[in-house]
Parts: C-alpha cells; sequence; structure tokens
C-alpha cells in the first residue's frame, strides 16, 4: 500500500477521508483528488449532505403545558414545606 | 477558540421551514454553523439573576427564552417527541438544580446547551449506549470500508436533497453516529469539543461523523433510486 499522495489508490484516499476532511484541508489541492472523478463526485455528495444538514431540523417550541410539569417537580424538589415559590406562570 | 465564543446571532433555521428541498452547495465543506449560542439580552442577564437568588418567575422567563432552543435539541438528538419532552424536562430541573453554580465564564446560552447535551448523552447511557465503545463495534466491515464507495456518483444528490428523506435517514442512524453528526453538522461544535463531551478521542469524532454521512449518502441514494422507480 502506498501512501504517496500523488500514487495514492481510491482505497487509500477514502481511508484518509475522515482526517482529510476534519482538518480542513484544501481537498480540491490533493493529487488524488484532481485525477479522480469517482472521490470528486462522493466528496460532493458527502458535501451536499453536511451543507443540508445545517438547513435541516428547523427548531420548534414544546408542547405548552411542559412548563407546569417542570414547575411541579422544581416544587418537589424545593420541599413540601416551603410556599409554593410561584404560580409562575409564563411570560408573554 | 471555539466559534461559540463569538457573540453573534444565529439565523432563523425555521427560515427555510417550508422548503422540501435543500438546495446543494458544491464549496469545500467547512462547517459555518454559528452554533448555539445567542447574545445575553439585558432581560436574560436580570432573570439570571433573580433566578440565581430563588426568584420562580424569573425562572419561567429563563425557560421561556431557552425552552425552543433546548427542545429542539433534544428533539434532534433523540428523534422522539416524547423523550425530547422528558430530556427538556430533565435539563430544566438540572438547570434549576446547578443555576446557582453558574459564574459567568462563558455565555448562559453556552452553558445550558451543554447542559441540556449532558443530560441527553447521559440518558443514552442509562439505556445502555455506550458512545465509546460504538467505536468499536462501528469499525468498517468488509463490505462497508473505504472501498464500497465506488461507483457511479449519484446526480440526483448534486441537485437537491428532500428534506424529509434527510430527517427520516438522520433518526435511522444508529445513535452513536447520529449524535456526532448532529453535534457537528446541525450544532457546529469541533471536532475536539465532540470529543470533550463524549470522552473519545478527535479521531474517533472524525471517524466517525465521516462514516455518519456515508451511511446517509447510501440511505438517500437508496431513497433516490425508490423515487424514481415506477
Amino acid at each position: 500500500m502506498t501512501q504517496d499522495r500523488d500514487k495514492m489508490s481510491c482505497q487509500e484516499f477514502q481511508a484518509q477521508l475522515p482526517e482529510l476532511v476534519g482538518s480542513g484541508q484544501d481537498l480540491a489541492a490533493h493529487p488524488h483528488y484532481q485525477s479522480c472523478a469517482l472521490c470528486r463526485a462522493l466528496l460532493a455528495e458527502l458535501e451536499t449532505i453536511a451543507e443540508a444538514a445545517r438547513q435541516l431540523f428547523p427548531s420548534v417550541e414544546p408542547r405548552e403545558d411542559l412548563w407546569k410539569q417542570i414547575e411541579s417537580r422544581m416544587n418537589d424538589e424545593e420541599g413540601a414545606d416551603e410556599p409554593p415559590a410561584t404560580g409562575a406562570s409564563l411570560p408573554e | 477558540m471555539s466559534r461559540f465564543s463569538s457573540p453573534t446571532l444565529p439565523p432563523d433555521p425555521s427560515s427555510h421551514g417550508n422548503d422540501e428541498k435543500i438546495s446543494s452547495s458544491s464549496t469545500i465543506h467547512k462547517n459555518a454553523n454559528p452554533g448555539p449560542l445567542t447574545s445575553p439580552s439585558p432581560v436574560e442577564t436580570e432573570a439570571l439573576s433573580r433566578a440565581q437568588a430563588g426568584d420562580h418567575r424569573a425562572f419561567a422567563q429563563l425557560y421561556s427564552l431557552h425552552k425552543r432552543r433546548i427542545y429542539s435539541l433534544c428533539l434532534r438528538m433523540v428523534g422522539n417527541v416524547a423523550e425530547a419532552e422528558d430530556l427538556t424536562q430533565e435539563a430544566f430541573l438540572q438547570l434549576h438544580r446547578k443555576i446557582g453554580t453558574f459564574r459567568g465564564d462563558s455565555a448562559f446560552s453556552t452553558w445550558l446547551h451543554r447542559l441540556a447535551i449532558n443530560v441527553v448523552l447521559m440518558q443514552l447511557r442509562k439505556k445502555g449506549l455506550s458512545l465509546v465503545s460504538l467505536d468499536e463495534v462501528m469499525e468498517p466491515t468488509p463490505e462497508e470500508g473505504p472501498g464500497r464507495s465506488f461507483g457511479a456518483p449519484d446526480l440526483s444528490l448534486m441537485g437537491a436533497i428532500d428534506r424529509l428523506a434527510l430527517e427520516r435517514a438522520v433518526a435511522d442512524l444508529p445513535a452513536g453516529y447520529r449524535i456526532i453528526f448532529i453535534l457537528h453538522d446541525v450544532e457546529g461544535y469541533e471536532h475536539n469539543e465532540i470529543a470533550t463531551m463524549l470522552d473519545c478521542s478527535i479521531g474517533n469524532s472524525k471517524s466517525q461523523l465521516h462514516k455518519a454521512r456515508l451511511k446517509l449518502r447510501d440511505a438517500l441514494r437508496v431513497h433516490s433510486t425508490q423515487e424514481t422507480q415506477p
């Protein structure tokens, strides 16, 4: 198995991808990337997925009454002999 | 330095909420997610100070300010509404117990975000998920090795990705992969931060993220093939 960047096989290049991608190196300058259409396509697809992930999962509200549950547990934990601390309603 | 020390407001991810297809970008990947930090407002600072003194109304205010972000984080990480609600509840109860220990060394929102992640991870470990041992379990099998990626590129992935298909594929990832993918690609944490949170090596974090993306690619290719069949 060769680790010469100029003579790297696809398998060797792909085995190094986690480190190459994770370190933020400019892969476009890698000799194997420049010479191999399949590996370029693979990387482009992975980049597309990573990019799409950032637009995924719009933030959502929890159900309205979750606060009541949390407050009830807070009161339980603070002890029954203390006066109820709130009745704190959620601010508008 | 972590990007989370930057006091910039993140864009509202819900602005993409109605797009079923997500346009791709072919730029070389470098995570640009601004991460979980929000600038502390005077309202938050005041509420924090009063909540630390035991004021439940102020705590309710903190809940209102952060519930959306924390619930969304939990939902992304576990992919289940009921479980995400339980974890959100547990995160705010932990906050209630620990709020007096917050000293302002980091932004409150960052501190709370980390606290919530720890709650989720603790829960997953209780359920028997060992994030570290997953490294061993998920070493590539012969058919999953690096060479498996040969084959014609799937051009459908190059144009647009079906949002629902991607969300489903993420939800179907093994938990260890999913968590690292969410923390890195969605929440914007760096590998060194993830390694610290998960108590694994930076190399493992990189490796699992890469494998997660490969799995997602495979899942999306299957989805794409099914969609194009008559």
